[in-house]
């Protein structure tokens, strides 16, 4: 059993007591909601009379389902107009904080909370999304849930858990060129699979996971559940303090002084203990792209997409499946083929930093997307978006042949009106390839860094961003 | 508090690794506002896409109506959160389910629904799949005490984790109750966290 890890520490102090069950009540430090798993967990409260326990501790915003273009009420599609309605009526009567489009404080759930400071070292935050891992990236123990257990974060402000294994992921070295954050995660699941981490907790530490911005941080952490792991975190550091401080509700004054103090101190020990280690040399990563419909079916964008006797006998059902589906056969190469669609944004890889990279490629590239291919940036908040234009982004994209949107979840998951239409092929840099992520049920995604959907639009198909000159 | 010993019922099988819960319930089902209705789009686009093919989905197929056991294969409900899933399948008429494993946020949506999803080793979940599809009228008995699921001649081992277990076996799986009752305690506790009192030593 691991001992004296970050994981640990944050655990035993928000420990409430231990359930009948043996399970745990831990409280949750920073709950966040958004309109799509959020409806009928209101609704269960009010049926069994419960009032929402700690108001103050929970933000919402809406994401999932906002509209890119025309975002003006009431929305045109009907469904999502009442999705909005019953968030902003459960906000209002529960007394829960509220980021609408137009407040300048919208956005990807998992986007607004760091950028606002609202994400801190040694919290747990939940959410009922996936992708709450993300937050792990600050040191904080942070993980999806269900709209059952919405609900009882919403009316006790604790979830009824088990404790989870911690697995050290070490990664040292130095990236090559071109390569980033998201080729890191897509090599590690590649080698540790979609189910490999169910069960865990996935501590990212070594030195290239500290050599990292805290948005790359974020970048890898969000997709630890693409491994199975519920929940992935980074230690917090000097890069971590540097970003949180002077954002909005980050300490101030004596208590930032005092905070700095309290996060060093969370760290985990030098002697901590875990469950596993497994390591990995920054050297071997390369630029990645995931070739079948599990995010951990990715290959290095120079290798040819592996024979079905790569791969245990086990899955080989599903490796013909993905074959099947994707329309690609094995020893075919990844780089050349061709897509239909770019899509640059997503909790993954739709902060700034990212459109910096993908903006610095246009330019180095000097090209514009063909006419057959659609390419579209879709910012991941209005911050995001105002600091993108504040830069003078918004230009080069449209400049080089793309869209500019609003800020939300867009295609990542096509709840909106943004959707691969028919087989298209879609380069995305969001974090999911499952068959019919991205609107169309037969649509295909091949998921990337930034810098390579970038690359893959001006194109029109997939290419190594280390050959740009 | 409905106490959940042992389950019977004809049972459906769902073959394949990692069936992801976008596969389960697409997202366009998402935009609604309570669950009711979603059993009807269970695995809508992996159906449609089968028909097209001139084959049939399990959820499709005449004598799996009706079936309240679902057997399916490794990681069944990776990938989102959307309790959408489990759901959809629950409002179809599923109130067991057997796996080989879960993704931990589909198995614990799985718990809060007061559905077991119990485990069973590989071969076990495809001899129980072969079985009921060769029999689809063949009665399957999920014991949550005995810890094992029975149908016809076959009687394979079936886990579940201590705490769930303990959960279904007393009545206690909706833990909102007890969550509820220990606020006087969760109160304390958050009265101790550093970021909660201004970092104050
Ligand atoms: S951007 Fe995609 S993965 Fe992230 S919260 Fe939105 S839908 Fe989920």
């Amino acid at each position: 059993m691991s001992a004296r890890t970050l994981f640990d520490h944050v655990w035993n102090r928000h420990r409430v007591r231990t359930l009948p069950s043996g399970q745990d009540q831990l409280f949750i430090g920073l709950h966040l909601i958004h309109e799509v798993t959020s409806p009928q967990a209101f609704a269960w409260l009010r049926e069994r009379g419960l009032t929402v326990a700690f108001p103050e501790r929970s933000v919402a915003t809406v994401d999932h389902i906002v509209p890119t273009e025309d975002q003006s009420r009431p929305y045109a599609d009907g469904l999502a107009e009442d999705m909005l309605q019953a968030i902003e009526r459960n906000t209002r009567e529960t007394g829960i904080r509220l980021f609408q489009p137009g407040s300048g404080k919208q956005g990807v759930v998992h986007i607004i909370a760091p950028e606002q400071g609202l994400t801190q070292p040694g919290m747990t935050v939940a959410c009922g999304d996936s992708h709450t891992a993300t937050h792990g990236a600050f040191g904080a123990i942070a993980f999806g849930i269900g709209t059952s257990q919405v609900r009882d974060v919403l009316a006790s402000q604790t979830l009824a858990m088990g404790r989870m294994k911690v697995r050290k992921v070490q990664i040292d070295g130095k990236l090559g060129q071109g390569v980033f954050a998201k080729d890191l995660i897509l090599h590690v699941l590649r080698r540790l699979t979609a189910k490999g981490g169910v069960g865990f907790a996935y501590e990212f530490a070594g030195s290239t996971i500290h050599g990292l911005s805290m948005e790359e941080r974020m970048t890898v952490c969000n997709m630890a559940i693409e491994g199975g792991a519920r929940c992935g975190y980074v230690n917090p550091d000097q890069v971590t303090f540097d970003y949180l401080k002077g954002r909005e509700h980050a300490p101030k004054g004596v208590d930032w002084e005092r905070a700095v103090a309290w996060w060093r101190s969370i760290a985990s020990a030098p002697d901590a203990v875990y469950d596993d280690v497994v390591a990995f040399k920054a050297e071997d990563i390369a630029p990645t792209v995931t070739w079948g419909i599990s995010p951990d079916q990715g290959v290095a964008v120079n290798e040819n997409i592996p024979a079905a006797e790569s791969f245990p006998v086990s899955e080989r059902p599903g490796i013909a499946e993905a074959y099947a589906y994707m329309g690609f056969t094995p020893g075919q190469p990844m780089a050349g083929t061709a897509i239909d669609v770019a899509f640059i944004g997503s909790c993954t890889n739709g902060r700034i930093s990212d459109l910096r990279a993908a903006a610095a490629i246009l330019t180095r590239h000097g090209g514009t997307v063909p006419a057959r291919v659609k390419a579209f940036v879709v910012p991941g908040s209005e911050a995001v978006k105002k600091a993108a234009e504040a830069e003078g982004l918004h230009e080069v994209f449209r400049k080089h042949g793309f869209e500019w949107r609003e800020a939300g979840c867009s295609m990542c998951l096509a709840m909106n009106p943004d959707k691969l239409v028919g087989k298209q092929i879609s380069i995305s840099t969001s974090n999911r390839n499952f068959k019919g992520r991205q609107g169309s049920p037969e649509g295909r995604t091949l998921l990337a860094s930034p810098a390579m959907v970038a690359l893959a639009a001006v194109e029109g198909r997939v290419t190594d961003v280390r050959g740009l000159k | 508090m409905t106490i959940i010993t042992t389950l019977s019922a004809r049972a459906i099988p769902v073959r394949g690794n990692d069936i992801d819960t976008d596969r389960i319930i697409p997202a366009r089902f998402l935009r609604c506002v309570t669950f009711d209705g979603l059993g009807a789009h269970a695995f809508e686009d992996d159906r449609a896409q089968l028909k097209a093919q001139g084959k049939l989905h399990a959820f499709d197929d005449p004598r799996f109506v009706g079936a309240g056991i679902l057997i399916a294969n490794s990681n069944f409900g990776c990938g989102s959160s959307r309790e959408h899933a489990p759901q959809a399948i629950a409002k179809w008429g599923v109130k067991a389910i057997i796996a080989v494993s879960y993704s931990e946020i589909f198995f614990g949506n799985c718990v809060a629904m007061g559905v077991p999803a119990l485990r069973v080793a590989v071969a076990d979940a495809d001899a129980l799949q072969s079985a009921v599809e060769a029999n689809p009228s063949l009665i399957v008995t999920a014991d949550l005490h005995a810890q094992q699921v029975r149908a016809g001649a076959l009687t394979v081992a079936a886990t579940l984790p201590d705490g769930p277990r303990q959960q279904f076996l007393t009545g206690a799986w909706d833990a909102l109750g007890q969550l509820v009752e220990g606020l006087p305690a969760v109160r304390a506790t958050a009265a101790g966290l550093p970021y909660l009192r201004g970092f104050a030593a």
